[in-house]
């Protein structure tokens, strides 16, 4: 199947939840096992996951989430320390499933030659410096990132 | 007659998407026409790990399903 020129797959990922982290990095880490070219293009929301500190505080919140394995109402979800409540039973329920962590599938991302492509102007909005982000990651704008997925033989918005 | 095998992967108690990224890495680790096995015990692998072979265009010698969530593969690096 695999011709001379690889399969190409551009991804963007414009979510920053822990619900919303774990398919770009599936995905990418996969296809590049099958030998395919990705990238990334962490945007707005999305560029949490690439953000040294606030990766690791990556939540998801059970309010207007009916697909929640646990629904919860969402005059309860409002709540304080529901949000934390939830971020904790997922976690639980992705480690009894044997799931691997997001910084461990980040991770083997980078190691198997994903490309992570920090928005630069979503940077600027946040205040994000170049330094606030995981080692590995480039910078770049919309052009940058079209630039890739115009040979793209895949692409998703995530 | 029992094929040759020349490491094996324990991809047991992994979930999708560790045990095709792990058959990856084991795999380039061997020499061309050697073989990997990998057992595993995500039931997503029976599906996941054929398709890897397929598009990598390694070769697929075995699967099988030994008993519930109990797999094993045999895989040939071509490439």
């Amino acid at each position: 199947m695999s011709k001379d020129k690889p399969k190409r797959m551009a991804i963007i990922a414009a979510n920053g939840t822990l619900d919303a982290a774990y398919p770009p990095v599936i995905l990418a880490s996969t296809a590049a096992a099958m030998d395919m070219e990705v990238a990334i293009f962490f945007t707005f929301y999305g560029l949490d996951l690439i953000h040294k500190k606030r990766s690791k505080k990556l939540k998801v919140s059970p309010i207007a989430n009916p697909a929640a394995p646990m629904p919860v109402p969402n005059i309860i979800g409002m709540i304080p320390g529901m949000t934390g409540m939830a971020t904790w039973m997922m976690k639980r329920w992705m480690k009894s499933a044997n799931v691997a962590k997001f910084e461990e599938l980040r991770d083997m991302c980078l190691e198997s030659g994903v490309r992570f492509i920090g928005c630069q102007m979503t940077m600027d909005v946040y205040g994000v410096k170049e330094k606030d982000l995981i080692e590995g990651c480039e910078l770049g704008g919309a052009a940058a990132f079209l630039e890739f997925a115009m040979d793209a033989d895949i692409t998703l918005y995530m | 007659m029992m094929t040759e095998v020349h490491n094996t992967l324990d991809a047991r108690n992994l979930s999708c998407p560790m045990p095709v990224l792990k058959s990856k890495m084991a795999l380039k680790k061997l020499e061309i026409n050697q073989i990997l096995e990998i057992l595993a015990t995500d039931p997503g692998s029976m599906a996941d790990i054929p398709a890897w072979s397929r598009t990598t265009s390694q070769e697929l010698i075995s699967s099988e399903e030994l008993g519930p969530k109990n797999f094993r593969f045999l895989v040939k690096r071509l490439k």
